[in-house]
């Protein structure tokens, strides 16, 4: 080993600890990418085979009922590469034992033509052979989606009861599979692996059953290459329209894509902002510390070159140093980018199904985080390193001049109440500047990035007070086969327990204006309703009653209209008819582009006589479970949910992955606030030392000494803690605004709790520096002060 | 402090007997002093005169409390030094003792008399600071930063800071050790004037053996042992001193 190498190493024994700190940042920041981007880039790539392997299709349609030759029609259209129809029914699923409302969606296969798109991926058990579609127990075979099989530990050969036009049938379930369609499966965009199935049976016996013979109800299009997408569609909506068409949905309305779609976006955003904080604090720490390491090695840097040493090689014995320390933080962070890579991978097979999901690392991640780890390293210690190459040897041989302090711009301003310790340390700040307010500036981003890490739990939080403790106050939701008479409630008001109902039409819609327009659903509640109330982002409740229609205002947005202004209301259910409606307010809600009125309204605004769709109840506590059981045996009934089971859902999954990325997160974020903190009190020491050790020797004690380095890091975190907490609102601001969807806005809802344990973790770290930093002081030479120049 | 068993004789500032101090062990063993007995008395003036290496530092540096000796005892007055923690040092110098370094060690942040100031918040019977500065003549640059003054004028700031605190004893480590020889002439006149003005007892430390002359007592040092102790009869002014 050369020379030189050896005192690089024996450099970096001596500052093991600072290394260490610095490595660890980086560690943070690469781990953090590798994390989210190989997570994503998993599930990119699992997606993307799938929907290869499956020929996932590009359009997806719903008719009310057509004939089989209208796909021959279809397929002709300019665009169409080809066509598949299918027939599907959503049922009510009823396991033993269980009173929780299930949702099934039947899709008929044919076994003798599997499909074309969409296709199905067997995961256990047999596939559907036709052979017991004629079962002698009336039973229905069934391939049943491998997520609800897990989550109700359903096997081959279990059976589950379902409501099938009318009839009470059974379904045995003969293997569980996957489809591109519901790679995630959910309902209302929570995932809800319990509460709805999907079950694949022979075609044949759905369409008898619904008779629905030589007919379909579904289409699935894969466009031909080039293709308009929205020319297709438009083509497509006026050949579907007779047949009861409604809507005709790229993949981007496809809602398993889109939630897939938007998890991928999410984490490429978090993946991206939040490493890019890190390696920032990073290269400003290497900046520090390097700068320091080569102030105090002038001599030995003077001494080389005396010795012959070309710039060259002084410069690449310090870039070497540096690449060891950022060396080990991109190995570790590479480590723990795949672990945690591969755990948030795990987290996604709860939602997201596919045949093959596996955790892998991209070659190109790896080069890429190869590479800004590299860029972070020279970008912060450029300038230190160039500053060897300008040392000129005679001038490093004599000591640095002393340093040139001048009043701060407090006394300046004739403020002169300061204690000669207090001034040394504002002093000392305004000396350097940049240093000081880079310092501020990365333990602000500490607190920030916990006050990020812990605000999702805030928003979720709000979002879910909101929507199911201050909007829908109802405990149960039902809604019926199709609009009907409102005399439904009646039969609903007396069932046992139940203390209140309110009615809901529910309309799907395409709302235009000029050349814009929307698909949208109109919800109509009671103008004065109790049970469920329309509440914006601020948990205001808007009331209904004679408000003309009230849109989100992103939908607003999307549409270009303002309060005042008259939409078109092309109804997509039953017969085809157009209304215009005028916007009586906006509001800001949280999901959904969604559009809302006085239900009466609505009805009168249809030209419809007193119709719902659908009824809200109130019900008096504990007695859900009966009451549900009840409304099983209401005829027109499509099904029912109570909210008791939805929260408990949500909760379940999005309380543990909210607490996964808050811990990732906070850990994180101390890691960067012990590397700012210990860092700067390290270099502080070293640089002022000398001034300290003669502090002691003229009867300073340690307590006084220790308070003038450490009151400057107290400075640095008092000033760093609201600005990191104001750095925290706008980067939630910034975070939010990034992941915001048509169908979701994060609230920037951040709860003072939240504020309060970034400032705690911070200041743990700022103490738990300080005590190391301390024990040092405690050894400072006062021998050696005597006898060295600084 | 420790006020028993061998209280010094009264009029002794410093006493110490057996002093002797080890550094390291087994092979690499230095032995920095080796029973060294002496008496300081109050008021007086006295050199600590040997090469480097002679053990003259780690004497000063028990009399000021930095350091403690390996065996033997030192007392300052009826406080027994030796065997004393850190924490009743700290107090020791806090209290007692005016620190000259021969690189100054001022604090580049603060001024002539902020520099003065950081030692009078803490004292207990401080002079006023502008009454240091006058005695070191420095009143004129008592706003000035240390970068702004001459090499003597910073020692001159440093032994205003030193005697600001009324100190017993003023140790001064090779004071003009970094200086030229008129500016060295200047601070030693500075602390000849302390010395007989506020009878302060000084120890001087130097390798310059011409700075005996203006001493009362001049302790030789050699190889850790007191080897020679001369009482001058008629002490010279830091004018008459020549090297």
């Amino acid at each position: 080993m050369k020379a030189l190498d050896r005192k690089l190493l024996r450099d970096l024994r001596l500052m093991w600890s600072q290394a260490l700190t610095i490595a660890l940042v980086v560690a943070s920041g690469i781990g953090g990418f590798i994390t989210s981007l190989s997570a994503v880039d998993s599930l990119a790539l699992a997606r993307d085979e799938f929907y290869a392997d499956a020929r996932f299709a590009d359009l997806f349609a719903a008719v009310k009922r057509a004939p089989n030759a209208l796909a021959a029609t279809l397929a002709t259209q300019p665009g169409v590469a080809e066509v598949q129809t299918t027939v599907e029914q959503m049922v009510r699923v009823e396991l033993p034992g269980v009173s929780d409302p299930i949702l099934g969606q039947l899709i008929g296969l044919d076994p003798q033509r599997p499909l074309s798109l969409n296709r199905v991926t067997l995961a256990a058990g047999r596939a559907l052979d036709g052979a017991g579609v004629r079962r002698a127990d009336g039973g229905l075979e069934v391939l049943v989606s491998e997520g609800f099989a897990q989550a109700r530990g359903l096997k081959p050969g279990a059976t589950l009861k379902a409501l099938v036009n009318g009839r009470q049938r059974t379904l045995i379930v003969v293997g569980t599979a996957l489809s591109p369609e519901f790679v995630f499966a959910g309902l209302w965009g929570m995932p809800d692996l319990r509460g709805f199935g999907i079950f694949w049976m022979d075609r044949e016996a759905l369409a008898s059953a619904y008779d629905m013979n030589g007919a379909f109800n579904r289409i699935a299009i894969r466009l031909a290459p080039g293709a308009s997408e929205r020319a297709v569609i438009d083509a497509l909506s006026r050949l579907l329209a007779p047949y009861g068409g409604r809507q005709v949905n790229g993949r981007a309305d496809q809602t398993s894509h889109a939630m897939l779609d938007n998890e991928i976006k999410e984490q490429r955003v978090l993946g991206t902002v939040l490493p890019a904080i890190f390696l920032g604090v990073a290269a400003f720490l290497l900046n520090v510390v390097v700068s320091r390491l080569v102030a105090t090695q002038r001599e030995q840097i003077a001494a080389l070159k005396a010795l012959g040493y070309p710039n060259r090689d002084i410069a690449a014995h310090y870039l070497k140093l540096v690449m060891l320390i950022v060396a080990v933080g991109l190995l570790l962070g590479m480590v723990v980018g795949d672990r945690l890579g591969a755990m948030f991978t795990g987290l996604y097979t709860e939602f997201f199904r596919f045949p093959h999901f596996e955790h892998h690392m991209a070659p190109w991640l790896l080069l890429v985080s190869m590479g800004i780890t590299v860029a972070t390293a020279v970008a912060g210690t450029l300038n230190a390193i160039l500053a060897t190459v300008r040392l000129a040897p005679a001038e490093a041989m004599r000591p640095p001049a002393p340093g040139r302090y001048r009043r701060t711009l407090l006394e300046r301003l004739g403020i002169q109440v300061m204690s000669p310790a207090l001034r040394m340390i504002v002093r000392n700040m305004e000396r350097r500047p940049w240093r000081s307010l880079i310092s501020i500036g990365g333990v602000a981003a500490a607190v920030a990035i916990v006050v990020l890490g812990n605000f999702f739990r805030d928003a979720i939080e709000y979002v879910v007070d909101a929507q199911f403790n201050v909007a829908m106050r109802s405990d149960v939701a039902v809604w019926m086969v199709e609009p009907g008479d409102d005399i439904a409630r009646l039969d609903l008001a007396r069932l046992p327990a139940v203390t209140q109902v309110e009615s809901t039409r529910f309309v799907p819609v395409t709302l235009r204006s000029g050349h814009r327009s929307e698909r949208s659903l109109i919800r109509g509640y009671d103008g004065r309703a109790v049970l469920y109330r329309v509440v914006d982002a601020n948990n205001h409740a808007t009331t209904l009653e004679g408000m003309g229609l009230v849109i989100t205002d992103r939908l607003a947005d999307k549409l270009g209209v303002r309060v005042g202004d008259t939409l078109l209301a092309e109804v997509e259910e039953g017969r085809t008819r157009t209304v215009a409606l005028t916007v009586g307010a906006t509001v800001r809600e949280m999901m959904g582009l969604n559009a809302y009125m006085d239900r009466t309204a609505l009805n009168r605004a249809l030209g419809d006589g007193d119709l719902s769709s659908g009824y809200v109840l109130a019900v008096e506590r504990g007695r859900e479970e009966g009451l549900l059981e009840a409304i099983k045996s209401l005829p027109r009934v499509a099904g029912a949910f109570s909210k008791a089971t939805m929260l408990r859902n949500m909760q379940e999954i999005s309380a543990r992955n909210v607490r996964i990325m808050s811990t990732i997160l906070t850990a994180f974020a101390a890691v960067i606030a012990v590397g700012v903190v210990y860092n700067n009190a390290r270099i502080a020491l070293a640089e002022r030392g000398w001034e300290l050790a003669s502090l002691r020797v003229l009867g300073f004690t340690r307590a006084e000494v220790s308070a003038l380095l450490l009151g400057e890091l107290a400075i640095v975190i008092g000033v760093a803690l609201p600005l990191g907490m104001a750095l925290g609102f706008g980067l939630v601001h910034l975070i939010s605004g990034l992941l915001a969807s048509d169908q979701f806005y994060f609230p920037v809802v951040i709860l003072p709790r939240t504020y309060a344990w970034a400032a705690l973790c911070v200041l743990a770290a700022g103490v738990v520096s300080a005590l190391i930093v301390r024990r040092r002081i405690d050894t400072l030479d006062m021998v050696a002060v005597l006898k060295t120049r600084e | 402090m420790d006020t028993s068993p061998t209280p010094p004789a009264p009029h002794a500032v410093f006493r110490a007997h057996g002093l002797s101090k080890t550094y390291g062990s087994g092979e690499v063993e230095v032995r920095a002093l080796h029973d060294v007995d002496l008496e300081i008395a109050r008021g007086e003036f006295v050199v600590l005169l040997g090469p480097s290496g002679s053990g003259k530092s780690t004497l000063l540096n028990i009399l000021g409390g930095l350091d403690v000796p390996s065996t033997g005892e030192v007392w300052f007055g009826d406080h027994r030094l030796s065997g004393a923690g850190e924490a009743e040092l700290t107090t020791y110098r806090r209290e007692h003792v005016g620190f000259v370094f021969q690189f100054y060690n001022l604090i580049p942040s603060l001024t002539v008399r902020e520099n003065v100031a950081l030692v009078t918040d803490i004292a207990v019977d401080p002079m006023p600071v502008d009454e240091a500065i006058n005695l070191v003549g420095l009143t004129p640059r008592r706003d000035h930063f240390p970068a702004q003054l001459s090499g003597g004028e910073q020692q001159r700031v440093a032994i205003a800071r030193a005697i600001a605190k009324r100190p017993q004893v003023l140790l001064c480590d090779e004071p003009t050790g970094a200086l030229d020889y008129t500016t060295g002439k200047l601070v030693l006149e500075v602390i000849a004037r302390i010395n007989r003005e506020l009878h302060t007892t000084a120890v001087v430390i130097t390798h310059n053996a011409a700075i005996a002359g203006m001493a009362d007592t001049v302790i030789s040092l050699g190889d850790g042992c007191v080897q020679k102790v001369q009482r001058n009869t008629h002490r010279l002014a830091p004018s008459e001193l020549s090297w």
